[in-house]
């Protein structure tokens, strides 16, 4: 079950996780991604900026197939992930969500305790043979979300009693409990304080040596802090992707200059 | 002068006063509006609500007050071994008020005149006879005394009206002068009329204090005679509904109070599940075609009067659950005799309570944050697990004060009771038996010819108050939480 | 699906998204499942609905026709009038006993006629119509008493077995023990069906009728309870508009932020869920056993709605009051309009439409209310003629329809039943127009801000 680590250590830095080619998507009338294409790097952190409303959030939520809750909204094109086609028929979404992990931008622990806010991906997904199994899952993942210290002797508290970084790395901490191969991050620091976002940006950056990372922000700062790769979308375009240093060096499109110059945005 | 007339005459005081202070202060401004403080409306409208407001507010103090004074002066003529056996004042003064409105027909008629009535003996005169030939019929002979009572009671109340009258008509005429004398083009008559417009709107808006505490006062009061009447630990204790006009009726509510609770119960068994269920699928799974018709269509069943789920339940569903339950019944069963029973009545309800459930739970289903669904969502919880995990969780409190709401409605329900479970009071846990409820006895204690003295009547309003504290407290309860729930996602 | 490899070259996913564990399967099934249950549960909702409306159809319908025998009535002299002075005082002195002849004749004649053969003697065939047939005859003949002498022909109601007969509800085999009605009859019934005398037709008396007694089902007509409930919707509608338009002006507009007006509107959130049987306690006590305002009277029943309409009323007006937005009233007061100006020029017309739909549909719910009537006295045989004034309407003793079809439903005969059926069906029709009049004016006026 967990050799995804050790798995990890043979794989090529370069390796891609997610293909996207040709994705369109239309809500109702309006097409509002077009023609997407883009390899995203499996353990790194790949960051998606743009305007709002450029579509980098919809994308992102392609992903998992997150849109597929939006009655509207269809998706065209292929993703695949490790080489499988994920809008196949065969496809189970509660499957492929279970393999690609999502957080949101605003924190939303479940009305439960925070123990059971942890257990309560690996108890859908059936990965615990045993109470002590689970115990460990949810010590582990806390660990892993880097609150285990803060939380460890009030596991049985109301989730939503923590603070609003607290609580984020909590949502994170949740997703990592069900062994995605794939986060994404939808503008996770967006509510949070400065404090709580160079926390949470922290733990992203550990997160990358054993997932694959794609953070949506709005914020070039962060996206320049914590990404290796960088895409550029701008009115449902995907306008430049490359390696986070280029695209904030040496843009090659005079609008993701303009962008990162803050003239457009 | 009739009541009618008097209103009608301070409305055309009124009237005619608006119009009066529109054309004195355009008048006085010599035409010219600028040279007003006010627009001449104003003007107007406050002649015509000084000369109204205040005539108005006497009338219907009035009319309030009068009978209580007239009542209280008057019962002091019967003395009480003036009662017969078997009566109370009560009755007594009721047949007063008869004889006194007879007199009065009798001299509005033009049959007798004042004096006629005045030297009117009942000792020598037969009052019954007399009055049945001038078309005022009375139900037994009238006794001296009630006469002289009577007598008293109609010049008292005839005494009353001409005051009344001449009160109202002086006041608002003292109104019209005062106001009238007061428009001049520099009178502040915007601020005057809109501070009484202000009044009045918060006369209106306290109107529904007023209406709770005329509920609990005209029960109140009732309930305290009927606990003189009968032993109050019977009421909330006995075991036994027993009612009989030899006085020794028991009246206990327990028995009342488990049948409604039963009734309840089996209506909110029906109800729950499937308007929960209609409300989260309508809320998480329809599209938005289906929830346009079928959310539209399962509240007209709310919409519905009370009376057809009554019959409904009378000469449909009862004959049907006999057919199936009854001694010839299709299952040979032979578990039910009649068409009423608690699970008659019990089914009915819910079948009308499933709208009520369903719109409720919709509302605090969508009140749920989406974040929340996404989050378990993006987990890969199907939507089934989401709901069950999380949402209803979320929105338990929400449910449960819905579900509150609902049981008061039950509790509350009237027509269905009434023609669907029965008149049996007992304790029982066979739905398949009849079995009543509060309601359905407020009403027969009610209707009918029962006198407003006896406990058997009396015991209704205990009943009612009884009926009014619990639904109350489940409203209050249920408002409560609902509120809370609310803050909690704002 | 061995593709897997072929983009990266390494190694292969743990599980292929493009196979289901079994895992996944059970929870598939499960919320196939769940989502089963959901439609069941508005498929059962429906349902309970269309039982509803047909069973009202079906058992309704055929109170609006009515079996009728049609016979020419030779109004003998020698009956009605021996003087032959035409004195209506004379003429009235003839009661129904009087009149009951000249049917039997006129049956006989229309046997004859026809060339119907039976054994029945007339007194029995004369039975197979309403007991209201001689009084019908007799107020014909008052109001034209120039007739007499003269041959008519007139339609007059069957009684309800023999209308029970024609409409399927009274069958030879459940007539075994009833007294009223032969099987002799029956046949005699099916031979005058056979020359066109006794026909099933529409019969508007139940539609603007009044009530008729326990012997006569056939009579009986539900106008005048109608006529009951427009009065008290009219006390209702000038009385809970001002009243709950006021109110909600003042709690929505002006009413300051403290514990009266707390409890004022808690107060009137709990009125709304008040058991509508306890404003019938109030209406007894209050207006009929205190104020001595006449029992059953649509006034009371008037005033007692009134209470039990406001807080809905209110509800609905502030709900309305408070969709216009703020910035009307800041125009308003920014041109110098006092805040009692801006309200009533300004915020009160842009929500009128939805005050109009509220106040409908809170008539609409007065009008199907029953419990509280049945407590002010409100049910029973009691008005038998249309009233003729407004003050006669809103004073008199008066039934309303929802009292009215209750009353039906109480009484042994199930000739009854059908007319309390078909007395809801009126009352639907009411309801149905009143709440789609409210969904248009909504339509029509919805305005977004």
């Amino acid at each position: 079950m967990y050799d995804t680590e050790k798995l990890a250590t043979d794989v090529n830095q370069t390796e891609t996780k997610i293909s996207a080619r040709n994705v369109q998507v239309y809500y109702g009338d309006t097409h509002a991604i077009k023609d997407v294409n883009v390899d995203i790097d499996a353990k790194a952190v790949t960051a998606f900026i743009g305007p709002s409303g450029c579509g980098k959030s919809t994308f992102l939520r392609c992903i998992n197939r997150m849109n597929d809750t939006i009655d509207v909204c269809r998706v065209e094109g292929d993703i695949k992930i490790d080489g499988e086609d994920i809008y196949d028929k065969r496809v189970d979404p509660v499957q492929l969500r279970a393999k690609v992990g999502m957080v949101f931008q605003k924190p939303n622990p479940f009305p439960k305790s925070i123990y059971d806010n942890i257990a309560y991906g690996p108890r859908i997904h059936g990965l615990a043979k045993n109470k002590a199994d689970l115990d460990e899952i949810v010590e582990k993942s806390l660990r892993r979300g880097a609150i285990w210290n803060e939380v460890k002797d009030r596991l049985h508290a109301p989730g939503t009693g923590l603070s609003g970084g607290q609580q984020q790395r909590l949502c994170i901490a949740r997703a990592v409990a069900t062994e995605p191969e794939v986060l994404l991050m939808d503008e996770p620091c967006s509510a949070l304080d400065p404090i709580a976002t160079a926390q949470v940006e922290e733990l992203i950056d550990e997160l990358r040596d054993q997932y694959s990372v794609v953070i949506v922000t709005h914020s070039m700062q962060q996206a320049a802090r914590v990404s290796q790769k960088t895409a550029f979308f701008h009115l449902g375009n995907l306008v430049e992707y490359g390696d986070t240093s280029q695209i904030f060096t040496t843009p090659q499109d005079e609008r993701t200059e303009s962008y990162i110059t803050g003239r457009i945005g | 002068m009739p009541l009618s007339w008097l209103v009608l005459l301070v409305l055309a005081l009124a009237t005619a006063g608006y119009f009066v202070g529109r054309i004195r202060v355009l008048k006085l401004a010599g035409g010219d509006v600028r040279a007003l403080h006010s627009l001449p409306i104003y003007y107007g409208t406050n002649v015509a609500l000084s000369t109204a407001v205040p005539a108005l507010v006497v009338v219907m103090v009035w009319l309030l007050v009068q009978p209580t004074l007239i009542e209280r002066s008057v019962s002091g003529m019967i003395a009480p071994e003036m009662i017969p056996e078997g009566s109370n004042l009560n009755l007594v003064m009721s047949d007063v008020r008869r004889v006194a409105d007879g007199l009065n027909t009798a001299i509005a008629g033009g049959a007798m005149s004042l004096a006629e009535v005045e030297a009117m003996d009942a000792t020598v005169v037969d009052v019954r006879a007399r009055l049945g030939e001038l078309g005022v019929a009375l139900g037994q002979n009238v006794r001296p005394e009630v006469l002289a009572a009577a007598k008293s009671y109609r010049s008292a109340a005839v005494t009353g009206n001409t005051l009344r009258t001449l009160i109202v008509l002086a006041l608002a005429v003292v109104g019209f002068g005062i106001s009238f004398s007061k428009t001049k083009p520099d009178y502040r008559a915007r601020n005057v009329v809109e501070r009484a417009v202000l009044a009045l709107l918060m006369a209106a808006a306290s109107l529904a204090i007023l209406t709770t505490v005329g509920i609990v006062l005209s029960m109140l009061f009732e309930t305290i005679n009927f606990f003189g009447l009968h032993n109050w630990r019977d009421f909330f204790f006995g075991t036994t509904w027993a009612p009989n006009f030899r006085g020794d009726s028991e009246l206990s509510i327990l028995p009342l109070l488990w049948g409604t609770l039963y009734i309840s119960f089996i209506a909110l068994l029906v109800a729950v599940p499937i308007g929960l269920f209609a409300a989260i699928y309508l809320s998480e799974y329809a599209g938005p075609k289906t929830r346009a018709i079928a959310k539209p269509l399962l509240e007209i069943l709310a919409g519905i009067p009370t009376i057809v789920y009554g019959l409904f339940a009378l000469l449909t569903v009862g004959p049907l659950l006999v057919n199936m339950f009854g001694q010839s019944g299709s299952l040979g069963l032979g578990w039910m005799s009649g068409a009423t029973s608690v699970l008659t009545a019990g089914i009915v309800m819910g079948i009308m309570l499933i709208p009520f459930v369903s719109s409720l739970s919709d509302d605090i289903i969508n009140a749920v944050p989406q974040t929340m669904r996404d989050g378990s969502l993006g987990l890969g919880a199907t939507p089934s697990e989401t709901i069950r995990q999380v949402v209803i969780p979320a929105a338990l409190p929400g449910i449960v004060g819905a579900i509150l709401l609902a049981a008061s409605r039950a509790i509350g329900e009237t027509m269905i009771v009434v023609m669907g479970a029965g008149a049996i009071a007992k304790f029982s846990a066979n739905p398949f038996e009849s079995m009543t409820t509060i309601t359905t006895r407020i009403v027969s204690q009610l209707t009918g010819d029962g006198d407003f003295a006896s406990p058997e009547t009396l015991v209704a309003f205990a009943l009612g108050l009884s009926l009014f504290v619990l639904t109350l407290g489940l409203n209050v309860l249920a408002l409560y939480i609902v509120r809370k729930y609310r803050e909690q996602y704002e | 699906m061995t593709d897997a490899t072929q983009n990266t070259g390494a190694v292969a996913p743990k599980s292929s998204l493009h196979t289901l564990d079994a895992r996944t399967k059970r929870r598939n099934a499960a919320e196939s499942r769940f989502k089963f249950y959901g439609m069941v549960a508005i498929g059962i909702g429906l349902l309970m609905l269309v039982t509803l409306l047909t069973t009202i159809l079906s058992k309704g319908t055929g109170a609006f026709t009515q079996t009728f025998v049609t016979m020419e009535v030779e109004l003998l002299e020698t009956k009605l009038d021996k003087t032959g002075a035409r004195d209506l005082e004379k003429i009235k002195k003839v009661t129904t006993f009087g009149y009951a002849p000249l049917i039997k004749t006129a049956f006989e004649k229309t046997v004859e006629a026809h060339g119907i053969e039976t054994d029945l003697k007339s007194k029995a065939m004369a039975k197979i119509l309403s007991k209201s047939a001689a009084s019908q005859l007799r107020n014909y003949v008052i109001a034209n008493p120039d007739q007499i002498g003269q041959t008519i022909e007139f339609r007059f109601l069957a009684n309800s077995r023999v209308d029970g007969y024609m409409k399927g509800r009274v069958t030879r085999d459940s007539i075994a023990n009833d007294k009223n009605i032969t099987p002799a009859q029956l046949d005699f019934v099916d031979q005058l069906i056979a020359v066109g005398a006794l026909k099933k037709t529409f019969n508007i008396d139940f539609i603007i009728g009044a009530d008729a007694s326990d012997q006569r089902p056939e009579a009986a007509g539900i106008g005048v309870a109608m006529m009951g409930s427009l009065f008290m919707m009219l006390v209702v509608l000038a009385l809970a508009l001002p009243i709950g338009v006021a109110a909600s002006i003042y709690l929505e507009e002006f009413a300051p932020k403290n514990w009266i007006t707390d409890i004022i509107e808690v107060n009137i959130s709990n009125l709304a869920a008040v058991p509508s049987i306890v404003f019938g306690i109030l209406g007894l006590a209050v207006f009929i056993n205190y104020m001595h305002l006449p029992q059953s009277a649509p006034l009371v029943g008037g005033l007692v709605l009134t209470l039990m309409t406001l807080p809905t009323i209110i509800i609905s007006t502030r709900a309305a009051l408070k969709a216009v937005p703020p910035s009307i009233r800041d125009a308003a007061l920014g041109v110098g309009a006092s805040k009692m100006q801006a309200v009533f020029h300004h915020v009160l017309p842009l929500a009128a439409p939805g005050i109009l739909t509220g106040t409908i549909i809170g008539l609409a719910q007065a009008l199907g209310e029953t419990a509280p009537l049945l407590l002010i006295g409100m049910i029973g045989f009691i008005a038998s003629n249309m009233p003729e004034t407004v003050g006669e309407g809103l004073l008199s003793p008066n039934s309303a329809m929802p009292a009215q079809i209750y009353e039906w439903a109480k009484r042994a005969d199930p000739a009854f039943y059908e007319r309390a059926w078909g007395g809801i069906i009126i009352l639907l029709i009411f309801l149905i127009s009143m709440n789609t009049l409210a969904v248009l004016l909504r339509r029509r006026f919805e305005r977004r801000w």
